[in-house]
């Protein structure tokens, strides 16, 4: 593992965020890996942004794509399996001022933390996670995905794996996400379209980037892919608001279709509780803290 | 070999024993009592231990709550212990209460007034009511033992007035002020704060709630108990304290939440458990006064997650549970460890193991909040003795997770978490932490883990002006925060990990011994066991042997220079609510004996789920130890 820095002296306040500001540890991925222009497609997505550096907070979990933080040049960090999500949420919870990112794989944001992907959809905080699905474990050395196809050769499923894979566009539609969307690794335009969208969008957004795993699953997203005889086709004349429209979309057979399936406007956990903030605040005249608590020990006496 | 009779459950007997109470009874009694009791001249009490006994529906935490906030109101030191069924609504319950003009350490032993609601409250709890005590029952559910004549026992139609008095229902509702009522009669308690209190908590409803509520209340207060009153009762009037501050009366989960607070916490996630979910509820609606947010969450790990994760934002949070929901915690706690993340997690420690005994205490998380986890994980764990401690011990969690850049396990529990306690208004003034981020541009030498000193993150949002910007981790990493596989890393940094903690112990200061500084036995306990070990030490050394008691907040680390008390004292006990083991130690003791290699530190532990009696560590100490033989020898 590499510990070299490539960090340039930093820019002066105000500098536009450039790549080579935003570039940290080299990658530890494959040669091949389609992480990499997933990674070259955040930094044009943060050029484009423009938010201040040390405003960008980079999050991820455990998996071969949630090695991601290390090779953004921003606050960031690397949390346990599946919780980055829970982690994440809270730093936006906590900090308007943050714009928060998050990256994982499959097995993290669909198996080990499952549950936490529902609930932070339900709750629609503010923030945006990318998840690089590749439809194997490459980490830890091809095991079955909750995204791999039925008969996918693993050594957990050596005769072909045999239960049902997840459908992640379904799942997040039906949990409330307010942006959700798919692209595909070797799209680097619509790549970065959709990530800054997602970015730009108030509330939990979700992107899929089907990311080829090149050493456990080589050739898997080949059928979306027109340089390898498939076909990467857009979602067309649909209304992104209509969820029931949206699910239908999901269903379509693989390699399915790729863009915004859905957005929705719903208040955030973010604008929610600020809100019950600003109410508690009123009944309580705006009082100072050591005023709020002797108050409450006052009603004890 | 323990002392003939010790093995019993009763009290060995000391010439000189305390008794903490005296009620007498008067020969002037009228038979508003059935029986006739032994004769005796009136005498004010100093101390009374009141146990109400019936159903959970039936409101008596709600009038043991009343009655608790009232002592503390009037200045009178105040303790209460209850049990509540692990069912989702009805069954038996308890509410006790202790008050008096003393320090009250325990929640007493015996019952000097039972009043109960039920046949079946009457049939269980007659046996905890103290010779000579007074049994009130309620004479239209209850028939008593006409033969039984060791107490003065008061048939009152108790349903049946109370349903005259607010008429209208067959519907017994209010029985409890009923109840709540005849007691203010009988102990003279100031009944205009009483009914201040009766209303702060009913006037918020409907009308008819308040005034049903108050009409059974002066029923009660109305009944002709005269004879009784004069005979029995009367608490002594505290003496006038002067300058001092005013009591509060909290429960230990309320004292530990408005802990928090004061220490600056304005952020934490948690998920339902008994008997932690108090405290979630409180910071749920205090929080958002103060600007702050409470997250109810998916579950544990989410809960601990979110915890982490407002930390790392840099505002200091809290995550909480009971034993099982730590276990979820812990691989994130974990990472806590490795990241240094300063955090606070609560334990509100009940029997288990897995769902164990919900609505009971036990102290058998030590072990857990020590060393459960993967990899090495030092950690920081401290244990409130009483209500007052549980404000306390959240503001010395908060100081050493913010300064050592850790997390903090703080072990209360069950017993603590519900019981009442009148202690001094904390001086807030003095105490209150202004949480403020620190978004201070940080140096050229920035680095999130620095070998020669404590971390101290960069809040996101600071820049950095290296321009090189940290990664938090949970992989080994080198000083900027990098992975690192290099092994000598991996050692170096554990050491970081640990010396810091060894930093945090050598400036704890060393507890105070009571009692007697050194002789036969010393009694060391943690947690919720300082009272009753306290009373203990009084009836020990009343017996003419020489005892001392430590107890410790800091149980991990430890303060130094524990070995030197130890080696002052031929035995040393430690008293927990655990189970002793294969090996016949407690958690506790184990540690202790394991850190310190004595061989004179033995176990009083025990898991019935209930608090500590004085008497059963008065047994325990003389199971173990022959006091007798050892004070003849000295």
């Amino acid at each position: 593992m590499s510990s070299a820095t490539l960090t340039p002296p930093p820019a002066a306040p105000g500098a536009p965020l450039t790549k080579k500001a935003l570039t940290a540890d080299h990658p530890t991925w494959c040669p091949g890996c389609g992480d990499f222009a997933v990674l070259a497609s955040f930094y044009r997505v943060l050029e484009r942004l423009q938010y201040p550096q040390e405003s960008i907070v980079t999050m991820a979990g455990i998996g071969c794509s949630s090695r991601f933080p290390y090779f953004v040049n921003t606050h960031g960090g690397h949390f346990i399996h599946g919780r980055s999500l829970p982690f994440s949420a809270a730093v936006s919870l906590g900090r308007d001022d943050l714009h928060v990112f998050v990256f994982g794989g499959d097995g993290d944001g669909f198996s080990i933390g499952g549950n936490h992907l529902v609930h932070t959809a339900r709750k629609n905080v503010n923030l945006t996670y990318v998840i690089m699905d590749n439809f194997v474990y490459g980490l830890t050395k091809k095991q079955t995905s909750p995204t791999s196809p039925i008969g996918f050769k693993s050594k957990t499923d050596p005769t072909g794996a045999i239960d049902q894979p997840i459908n992640p566009m379904r799942t997040l539609v039906n949990s409330g996400a307010t942006f959700v969307a798919r692209s595909h690794a070797t799209q680097v335009n619509h790549m970065i379209e959709m990530m800054e969208r997602a970015a730009r969008h108030d509330g939990f957004s979700v992107v899929e980037i089907l990311s080829e795993c090149v050493e456990f699953y080589e050739g898997a997203f080949d059928g979306a892919n027109p340089r390898k005889g498939g076909q990467f086709k857009l979602i067309e004349n649909h209304d992104p608001s209509d969820q029931v429209a949206a699910y239908k979309l999901a269903s379509e057979p693989w390699p399915g279709l790729f863009g915004v399936f859905y957005e929705a406007t719903r208040p955030t956990k973010n604008a929610l509780e600020a809100g019950l903030i600003a109410k508690a605040r009123e009944r309580t005249k705006g009082a100072g803290d050591l005023e709020l608590l002797q108050a409450s020990f006052r009603k004890a006496r | 070999m323990a002392r003939g009779g010790t093995d019993c459950d009763t009290a060995p007997h000391y010439p000189h024993q305390i008794t903490p109470v005296s009620i007498m009874v008067s020969s002037s009694s009228e038979p508003l009592t059935d029986g006739a009791p032994a004769a005796s001249v009136p005498r004010s009490l100093q101390d009374v231990v009141i146990r109400l006994a019936g159903n959970s529906q039936d409101g008596i935490q709600t009038i043991g709550g009343f009655l608790a906030r009232l002592a503390g109101r009037s200045d009178q030191d105040v303790m209460t212990y209850m049990t509540i069924p692990a069912t989702i609504s009805g069954g038996p319950s308890i509410f006790q209460v202790r008050m008096g003009t003393g320090e009250i350490l325990s929640a007493g032993d015996q019952a000097d007034l039972l009043v109960a609601f039920y046949q079946e409250s009457y049939a269980s709890h007659i046996g905890f009511l103290r010779p000579g005590g007074v049994l009130i029952y309620d004479s239209d559910h209850v028939k008593i033992d006409a033969d039984d004549h060791r107490f003065t026992p008061v048939g009152i139609p108790i349903t049946g007035r109370t349903v005259e008095a607010v008429g209208g229902s067959s519907k017994d509702k209010g029985k409890n002020l009923f109840v709540l009522g005849l007691l203010a009669r009988l102990f003279e308690l100031d009944v205009a704060k009483l009914t201040g209190l009766v209303k702060d908590r009913f006037g918020g409803r409907s009308e008819d709630i308040l005034r049903n509520a108050m009409l059974a209340f002066d029923a009660g207060y109305g009944y002709p108990s005269d004879n009784l009153r004069q005979s029995f009762f009367r608490l002594e009037a505290p003496a006038a304290t002067e300058g001092g501050r005013p009591k509060v009366t909290l429960d230990g989960n309320t004292a530990l939440s408005y802990g928090l607070i004061a220490a600056g916490v304005r952020y934490g996630a948690g998920y339902p458990i008994t008997p932690w979910s108090s405290i979630m509820e409180t910071l749920r609606t205090e929080l958002s006064k103060y600007g702050g947010i409470f997250v109810q969450t998916e579950d544990e790990l989410a809960a601990i997650s979110y915890a982490l994760g407002f930390s790392y934002a840099g505002h200091l949070a809290v995550t909480g549970s009971s034993g099982p929901g730590l276990s979820l915690k812990m691989e994130a706690l974990g990472w806590g460890t490795m990241a240094e993340i300063p955090l606070i997690v609560i334990n509100v420690q009940r029997g288990g193991p897995s769902t164990g005994m919900p609505t009971n205490v036990e102290q058998s998380d030590l072990l857990q909040a020590l060393y459960g986890s993967h990899g090495d994980t030092p950690r920081v764990v401290l244990a409130p003795k009483n209500v007052e401690e549980c404000f306390y011990v959240a503001l010395e969690a908060a100081r050493i997770a913010r300064k050592f850049s850790t997390p903090v396990i703080i072990l209360s529990d069950q017993g603590l978490s519900s019981r009442i306690e009148a202690f001094d208004e904390p001086e807030l003034e003095k105490l209150m932490v202004d949480p403020k981020l620190n978004l201070s541009e940080r140096g050229l030498d920035f680095k999130p883990y620095p070998l020669d000193r404590i971390t101290k993150h960069a809040t996101p949002g600071s820049r950095i002006a290296s321009g090189k910007y940290p990664t938090v981790t949970g992989l080994e990493h080198d000083e900027m925060g990098h992975p690192s596989g290099n092994s000598a890393m991996h050692q170096k940094m554990n050491e970081k990990r640990r010396e810091k903690l060894k930093a945090l112990a050598a400036e704890l200061p060393l507890p105070e011994v009571y009692g007697d500084a050194e002789g036969d036995v010393l009694l060391v306990g943690w947690g919720s066991t300082w009272g009753p070990v306290r009373e203990a030490v009084g009836r020990l050394r009343a017996g003419g042997a020489k005892v001392g008691q430590l107890h410790l907040m800091h149980l991990n680390p430890m303060p130094l220079g524990i070995d030197a008390i130890f080696r002052r004292y031929r035995h040393v006990l430690v008293v927990e609510m655990n189970d002793p083991g294969i090996y016949g130690f407690g958690q506790m003791a184990m540690l202790l004996r394991a850190q310190l290699a004595m061989p004179h530190i033995a176990s009083v532990a025990k898991t019935d789920g209930l608090t500590f009696k004085v008497n059963e560590i008065v047994v325990g100490v003389n199971k173990r130890v022959d006091l007798n033989r050892e004070g003849a020898r000295a």
